[in-house]
């Protein structure tokens, strides 16, 4: 229980967070270890837990026709991976299959709902926390859909 | 940043022949020239100037220098993007071609001011051309530096520059490559992500880090702002910035940015005063 | 009767002028100076005083340029006329090189001109200056200004009547005349004649002088004429606001000014061509259709084009806004910081040649009037 409280407390994300939350957080928080190719999560299915990366790559795919599993997005050591427990329909809208051998710490997400109901300033400021990384996710996409790297259009 | 003493008195609008000596493809609409002089030389390009590339008969346009000047050599080394009429007959020249070149012209990198440092590269797409000599300065002196850190970003596998040369420094032991791409590609094995998104996973020390950025202006801020976010301070972000040069000695007024003028004060400028300047929209 | 070279200021006569003239292009120089043509007055190469605007005086505002005949034979009384001594000094079309079938860059064969300027006032040597910072003092001077500037003599007017439009007082470059003459005139004409105050600045101006018929001035003669030029200086029909311009410009990058200003700019760039310090070019290629000779020429551009800042595809600066807010920021603005002065002097031809009379002593003053302050938020 140490090594997760430790891991979770050197972790940017949860900068903002006094002890006694993390302590929160780490009592629904196990270590889980992958190897390479691995898949953690299957489109569709129930979304339960949450992990944060701590080594190696996780990628994000999708099933699309013709096209195979689409990896639209790789996470490393800092991200998180796993929103759709948080909101409905509460099923994985991408799947998560390892790259390389991974680290992670898996967060117990009913564990954690059901202590933000009781407090919902822990649950406030676990959900800024938890705001902050998906909205450089969501800046980094948009960054992406500009497609910055394409040829310009227009001759001078 | 460091800039040369001033060019010898030559007229400096006046190109100097110099022919293609190799042309290397390196993705389908870039490739890399070395240029040999046929009689004049020009002073070497030291890593972030650029040069002005002429193609009689269609114009000119300011290209940075893409390798390092070697001992005895005077062969320049430019990698060019076939984004318009001139850079696209730049793009096609095959060896033999005579070309005009004037310069070199603009600030440096100045790599050597990091010296004792961790030097964190940040490319994006074609940016990795100007960013090419840090790596190879860096590599030349490697106990002068501490970390060689180096992100690039491509559109898709098959757009990144040097590919080879990538593929080295990725199994290089005294360099950190991360290399990612914006769009879904089959049959790439690496990171998908937009190029803040390694960056912000490097640990770093605030104290000892330089960072050098080149890519497209909004993904040189997105990045600047993921270093600031670290602690990074602002005069250690260097910038290599772009803008319409039509004569790149400062006289055409067409390259200002607020008071910079990118072809005089630039190419390669601290985010420090960059940054104000590239937040405001039509400047 | 040509007098021994006396120390200060002599007395010419009008006839003194002809001689003047004579002298200088008997010694080599082509005179250019002010000339009727095209209803207006136009900086042209004279072959005599005669063709001076004797007479001739203008009426100057906002969108207004309008010759009159005045009552006397003055020869100096008009100002803001749509071209500028940059035309000489920088001119609107300039081959560069040639390159031919065997790949050689030969540099284009420019005379190198020896003008003699008659007639720049304040205003204008302020402007010659400041091109002389700009073109001939970075790394990488320009070689046929500097040759050109070289060669040049300048026979300066003190103004004793500003125009409608000038604020050199306020620029600090005018009425009187700064440094940078070789000869310094001020016209005097009333009933009792037509003469001039003449003054030597350099040896040169002195050998030229000493070819004139002239006379010491008289005290009261010099007195009067500094009393007519010091005169001019609280006439002036408007001023540049004495706010800290390169301050205000910096705080007023989001200021809704610009887009007021838009609404009324055509972003026809009759100002960056009428304003003596626009120095702004483009350079074009032009071949024949042998395609072996191949020129490179250097043109006069303005940053009010719509393609002045193209980069990748688009423009930097696409809204008419950002272009003005462009030229305002550079003239009064950033030049402070690329070139050590301000780039505005006050000649107010870009008032009298805007269609729309956009005024920008007056765009300043809006901008100081709705600057908020340092301390105020900017979104």
């Amino acid at each position: 229980m140490n090594g997760v409280h430790e891991a979770l407390a050197g972790d940017p994300l949860f900068a903002g967070l006094s002890g006694t939350e993390l302590g929160l957080i780490a009592a629904a928080a196990r270590p889980v270890r992958l190897g390479a190719r691995e898949r953690l999560l299957r489109e569709g299915d129930p979304a339960r837990g949450c992990w944060l990366i701590h080594s190696g790559c996780v990628a994000l795919d999708l099933a699309v026709p013709g096209r195979g599993q689409v990896v639209v997005q790789t996470l490393g050591r800092g991200d998180v991976l796993g929103w759709s427990w948080l909101v409905p329909p509460y099923r994985w809208q991408f799947g998560a299959v390892t790259v390389q051998p991974t680290t992670m710490t898996e967060l117990d997400t009913a564990q954690l709902q059901a202590v933000a109901e009781q407090d919902p300033r822990f649950g406030y400021t676990l959900t800024l926390a938890l705001f902050g990384a998906l909205a450089l996710r969501l800046q980094a996409t948009r960054a992406r859909l500009l497609d910055l790297y394409r040829v310009p259009d227009g001759q001078p | 940043m460091a800039s040369p003493d001033r060019t010898g008195a030559r007229e400096p609008m006046l190109p100097v022949p110099y022919q293609v000596t190799s042309r290397q493809a390196e993705t389908h609409d870039s490739v890399t020239l070395r240029l040999d002089p046929l009689g004049e030389r020009l002073p070497m390009a030291q890593p972030g100037q650029f040069s002005m590339l002429a193609v009689p008969r269609i114009g000119e346009v300011a290209i940075s220098a893409s390798g390092v000047p070697q001992p005895g050599e005077a062969s320049l080394e430019h990698t060019i993007r076939a984004v318009g009429a001139v850079s696209r007959a730049l793009h096609d020249a095959r060896p033999g071609t005579v070309l005009g070149v004037r310069g070199p012209f603009g600030t440096t990198w100045d790599l050597p001011s990091a010296a004792g440092r961790d030097l964190v590269i940040v490319a994006g797409g074609v940016g990795l051309a100007p960013l090419r000599p840090v790596i190879l300065g860096a590599l030349a002196e490697r106990d002068t530096y501490r970390r060689v850190c180096l992100v690039a970003g491509a559109r898709t596998p098959a757009e990144f520059l040097f590919r080879r040369e990538l593929d080295a420094w990725a199994c290089h032991p005294d360099l950190e490559v991360d290399l990612t791409i914006d769009q879904p590609s089959a049959g790439w094995n690496g990171q998908v992500g937009f190029v803040t998104e390694p960056l912000a996973r490097l640990r770093l020390d605030p104290r000892r880090t330089t960072a050098f950025l080149c890519g497209p202006e909004p993904m040189m801020r997105f990045c600047a702002q993921g270093l600031l976010r670290k602690g990074i301070a602002a005069g250690d972000i260097r910038l290599s910035l772009e803008r319409n040069m039509q004569c790149g000695i400062g006289l055409c007024g067409h390259c200002q940015l607020g008071p910079i003028l990118v072809c005089r004060d630039g190419p390669v400028v601290g985010y420090a005063l960059a940054g104000p300047l590239l937040s405001i929209g039509e400047l | 009767m040509t007098a021994p070279h006396p120390a200060g200021p002599v007395v010419i006569t009008r006839d003194g002028l002809d001689r003047l003239v004579e002298a200088l292009i008997t010694d080599g120089y082509q005179v250019i100076g002010p000339t009727v043509r095209d209803s207006a007055i136009v900086l042209s190469e004279l072959d005599s005083a005669r063709a001076l605007p004797a007479g001739w005086g203008v009426e100057t505002g906002p969108g207004l340029y309008r010759l009159h005949r005045r009552d006397d034979a003055a020869v100096f009384a008009h100002s803001a006329g749509p071209g500028s001594w940059k035309q000489f000094l920088h001119p609107p079309r300039r081959q560069l090189w040639s390159t031919d079938a065997d790949g050689g860059y030969q540099p284009a064969q420019t005379p190198a001109p020896r003008y003699a300027f008659l007639g720049v006032r304040g205003c204008d040597l302020a402007a010659i200056r400041i091109l002389g910072r700009v073109l001939g003092e970075g790394a990488h001077p320009d070689g046929a200004f500097a040759r050109t500037r070289q060669a040049l003599f300048v026979v300066a007017v003190n103004c004793t009547e500003p125009g409608g439009v000038c604020f050199c007082a306020s620029m600090g470059t005018g009425p009187a005349a700064g440094p940078g003459y070789d000869l310094a005139l001020t016209e005097q004409i009333d009933e009792s004649g037509h003469w001039f105050v003449a003054e030597a600045g350099t040896a040169e101006g002195e050998r030229i002088l000493a070819k004139v018929p002239q006379r010491s001035a008289s005290v009261a003669e010099k007195e009067g004429a500094k009393a007519d030029v010091s005169g001019a200086a609280q006439r002036m029909g408007r001023a540049m606001p004495s706010v800290d311009l390169p301050a205000l410009i910096r705080e007023s990058v989001a200021s809704p000014h610009w887009e007021d200003v838009a609404s009324r700019c055509l972003t026809c760039a009759n100002c960056t061509m009428v304003c003596p310090t626009c120095f702004c070019t483009s350079t074009e290629e032009v071949s024949d259709l042998t395609g072996d000779h191949a020129e490179r020429w250097q043109r006069w551009a303005s940053c009010f084009e719509l393609d002045f800042s193209f980069m990748h595809g688009g423009s930097v600066r696409q809204s008419g806004a950002s272009r003005y807010r462009q030229w305002f920021s550079h003239k009064l603005g950033t030049w402070h910081e690329q070139f050590g002065s301000s780039g505005c002097v006050g000649c107010g031809r870009c008032i009298a040649w805007c269609p729309v009379g956009i005024d920008i002593t007056e765009e300043a003053a809006r901008l100081a009037g709705l600057d908020p302050g340092p301390d105020q938020d900017r979104a």
